[in-house]
């Protein structure tokens, strides 16, 4: 494939045609702000954060959509792009709730983290907020509307496993845009299966794993990364260790041809966490408390046991 | 070989079918008043119309929409004939960049240099899309000529197909036009009917199909993209441009997107010839524009005049000036996109290129005439609330920038603006205009920029003050009962929060306190001695 070079930031680079500015700016280990990019999803350039300069042209241009081309020279940290990222983290700030305090997603929250790089605070204001439309239908995820970013990097994750999930989608429209399960159902009645993949792209704590809530917080853990063993696309999920004991297990982000599931999560449960909560599963669109024989379908394998197990079969 | 009126129509017989339809349209349109022969055509007589030029609208209010022999008649699909008989594709593209024909949804990109990109383009599937989800308040341009000649939309997409190889258009229209519908949906089944449309049009080797696809009343679905995505079955949101659309567009083949305005220039511009075309209008923007002039205005309605024609000609010449023998302030062109212009620049040429330099747009082709008793600040913030409303909410500084500019807005309007509120609506303004993704985030600031730039004493008045200039602002106005009161109690009567006070025959006192500022003592008042200040 043909390369391109191309100077960001000063430093000249090549990289293959068809490269984002965004992906390239990365090799050279410049980190632009996104909020809405993820290297596994369709871009959609909806946050402004990734906004760079190119010489030569007056209009700031998305680096996540911007292809690099031959010659291109390109800014991304002017005091134009920064003024302007400040405002619009503002106006995000504006509409979210001050309650990094008590939010399980700080620490890991990106909101959080470009407020802090470029210095945008809360502050006191009359206007409108987002209201506060919290769904606890599920046992496995929380979904909290008045912290929602609308950056749509969940219903694109839900959209890429066709048909089985494509749950979650854009209502309403401006100001009053909201993310909503099938016809704005709650997770419980509507066909969401829980894999949590919306959960691990979730840039900010509208949608939490709710099994992790209250356990450990990410700067005080230790992560491992565990490969699923419930079935062959060996899904990756974080084990969370506290003071040396396995407490949590999270999603990985989702990964080509790794689809991530209920299941494989909850195996990844039983077999590293200590005390592993009670599963839940949906059945006619209500959760209901099940044991893990149920949950995990094993009890043909209990009956084999147990069969080889009989004395009678005891030579 | 007589044709009759059932019979395909063909490259060969086009002329004779046009010459029978004539005797015939001729023998209907003698007589009848308010249409006059002209030019070998018709033109639409009158004061209102002698002033406008009409391309564009040529064959409106003259022929039966309803019945293409009609619109043959006056020479359509002879454009389209020529081209299937003697032009190559390329010859198409090349004599339409250089006819300049300027996009008239707003933008003004050139026409001809977007069929060329989709022409370079060499895939078996590409489309061609017109525009037709008109929705800037107070404008029905698109409406009017999809209504009164839509044939001449339906021959210029068979010629943007014909020239970038696309054998498949579709209309996208609003549902609100049910009128345009109805007469799309005849054209069309008539176009087919007489083997203008479908396979091997005109008995030619081109074939060419157009679907209509219908609004549901999303403002933003009149924006190229997001429109795409409405037609793929999608929500209406604006897609990001990595690719142009002419590259990548609709089902991500190559899509030519132009407006209903647009395709109508086609068909005249190459059956006149690409100088005809060149004589009118502008270097910077040639031939005419269709300019919906409504508000404070004598003559309200459709105006076709020739690019670079004067404010003060489309607003006092034909427009006949302020209503009510009132003063004319201010004109907004483009729509919630555009921006007001102040009656001191009313001599500025409507072109692409002058209306930018001035804060404005031409946009779509919008014009709300504004009198003395117009607050613009409350016409930023009516502006804005559309906007506001119409945001899809997918980028961050339309979706929050609008709603705070908007909220400052409402603050001002109610009299509670503080220091300060102006500087932030000029920063909130630069961010939302620099960093949304779209023409419509883009472009949502415009009249609020623009007023506060050309009227910033009446914002000055509102904050500082708390008075509002134009008396419009309900809450920062009082009525008054002035000596010229004969104390006849009509307005004590009338008043429904009984706030007037006095005896007969003398001077009456309006409460202010418990005044709902209704407006129902002014109009009562026999001697016009209740004023707002």
């Amino acid at each position: 494939m043909k390369n391109v070079t191309l100077t960001i930031n000063g430093k000249t680079l090549s990289v293959p045609s068809g490269t984002t500015v965004f992906d390239a700016a990365r090799s050279l280990g410049v980190e632009i702000p996104a909020l809405c990019h993820h290297e596994s999803l369709p871009v959609v350039s909806a946050c402004r954060l990734c906004l760079v300069e190119v010489e030569g042209s007056r209009k700031l241009q998305t680096s996540c959509s911007l292809l690099a081309t031959d010659g291109m020279k390109v800014q991304t940290e002017t005091p134009r792009l920064i003024k302007y990222r400040r405002a619009i983290l503002q106006l995000l700030l504006d509409s979210h709730p001050n309650d990094c305090l008590t939010c399980q997603k700080a620490g890991e929250c990106l909101l959080q983290k470009y407020a802090y790089q470029y210095g945008v605070t809360f502050r006191e204001h009359d206007g409108a907020r987002r209201p506060a439309q919290t769904d606890l239908s599920s046992p496995y995820i929380v979904k909290d509307d008045s912290k929602c970013i609308l950056c749509g990097r969940c219903v694109r994750t839900c959209d890429q496993v066709e048909k089985e999930r494509q749950v979650l989608a854009f209502a309403g429209r401006g100001y009053a845009t909201r993310i909503v399960a099938d016809d704005d159902k709650t997770l419980e009645t509507s066909k969401c299966v829980s894999c949590n993949r919306c959960v691990s792209l979730c840039p900010v704590g509208a949608l939490l794993d709710r099994r992790i809530m209250g356990k450990v917080r990410p700067w005080e853990a230790e992560v491992r990364v565990k490969e699923c063993r419930s079935c062959d696309y060996g899904c990756h999920f974080d084990v969370y260790y506290k003071d040396g004991k396995a407490v949590a297990v999270k999603a990985r982000a989702p990964e080509p041809g790794r689809p991530l599931c209920l299941r494989g999560r909850l195996m990844t449960e039983l077999l590293w966490l200590e005390r592993p909560d009670t599963p839940w599963r949906k059945i006619g669109g209500k959760f209901v408390k099940a044991s893990w024989v149920k949950v995990l379908g094993l009890q043909r394998l209990i009956d084999k046991m147990e069969l080889l197990d009989a004395p009678g079969d005891r030579q | 070989m007589i044709t009759t009126e059932r019979d395909l129509i063909t490259i060969e017989n086009l002329r004779e079918v046009r010459e029978r339809a004539r005797v015939k349209l001729d023998g209907r349109l003698k007589g009848v008043s308010g249409i006059a022969a002209w030019e070998g055509g018709y033109k639409l007589t009158g004061p209102f119309y002698e002033k406008q030029q009409r391309v564009v609208l040529r064959n409106c209010g003259i022929i039966d929409p309803e019945n293409v022999e009609e619109y043959v008649a006056l020479g359509g699909y002879s454009a389209l004939a020529m081209l299937l008989k003697d032009w190559d594709p390329k010859r198409v593209i090349d004599e339409m960049t250089r006819s300049n024909l300027r996009g008239r949804g707003g933008a003004g990109f050139p026409t001809g240099r977007k069929w060329a990109e989709a022409y370079r383009h060499d895939v078996p599937q590409k489309y061609i899309i017109c525009n037709a989800d008109e929705g800037d308040p107070g404008a029905f341009m698109d409406r009017s000529v999809l209504e009164g000649d839509p044939h001449s939309v339906l021959e210029g997409m068979a010629i943007a197909g014909y020239a970038v190889g696309a054998d498949m258009g579709f209309i996208y229209v609003r549902a609100e036009y049910p009128l345009a519908v109805e007469r799309l949906r005849t054209a069309i089944a008539e176009a087919h009917e007489r083997g203008l449309l479908g396979e091997r049009i005109l008995g030619s080797d081109f074939s060419f199909d157009i679907e209509l696809r219908l609004g549901s009343g999303a403002f933003v679905c009149g924006e190229g993209t997001a429109l795409m995505e409405s037609i793929e079955g999608k929500r209406g949101m604006p897609r990001t441009k990595v690719y142009r659309t002419s590259h990548r567009g609709l089902w991500d083949c190559p899509t030519i997107i132009n407006n209903v305005e647009t395709f109508a220039n086609v068909p005249v511009i190459l059956e006149k010839g690409v100088d005809w075309f060149l004589g009118i209008g502008t270097e910077d923007s040639p031939g005419t524009k269709v300019f919906c002039i409504v508000g404070k205005v004598n003559n309200a309605g459709l105006v076709e005049v020739p690019m670079g024609t004067t404010i003060n000609e489309i607003v006092y010449g034909i427009g006949g000036g302020a209503a009510d023998g009132r003063e004319v302030k201010a004109v907004q062109t483009g729509g919630p996109s555009g921006g007001c212009i102040p009656k001191s620049l009313f001599d500025t040429p409507v072109d692409f290129g002058s209306l930018a330099r001035i804060g404005s747009i031409m946009g779509s082709g919008g014009m709300v005439v504004m009198d003395d008793t117009d607050c613009m600040v409350d016409i930023a913030r009516f502006f804005l609330d559309f906007t506001v409303d119409e945001s899809c909410g997918k980028c961050v500084p339309c979706r929050e920038g609008t709603k705070r500019m908007l909220e400052l807005l409402e603050k001002i309007t109610k009299g509670k603006g503080e220091e300060g509120d102006l500087e932030a609506l000029s920063e909130l303004g630069e961010v939302i205009t620099s960093t949304s993704l779209c023409g419509l985030g883009q472009t949502a600031a415009t009249p609020v920029i623009s007023t506060l730039h050309y009227f910033r004493s009446e914002y000055e008045a509102h904050v500082r003050d708390k008075k509002c200039p134009a008396h419009s602002c309900k809450e920062l106005l009082e009525y008054f009962i002035t000596e010229k009161c004969i104390g006849c109690t009509k307005c004590a009567r009338v008043c429904p929060s009984a706030c007037i006070s006095g005896k007969v025959k003398e001077r009456h006192v309006i409460d202010a306190s418990r005044c709902v500022k209704c407006g129902a003592c002014q109009a009562a008042c026999p001697t016009g001695a209740i004023i707002k200040q």
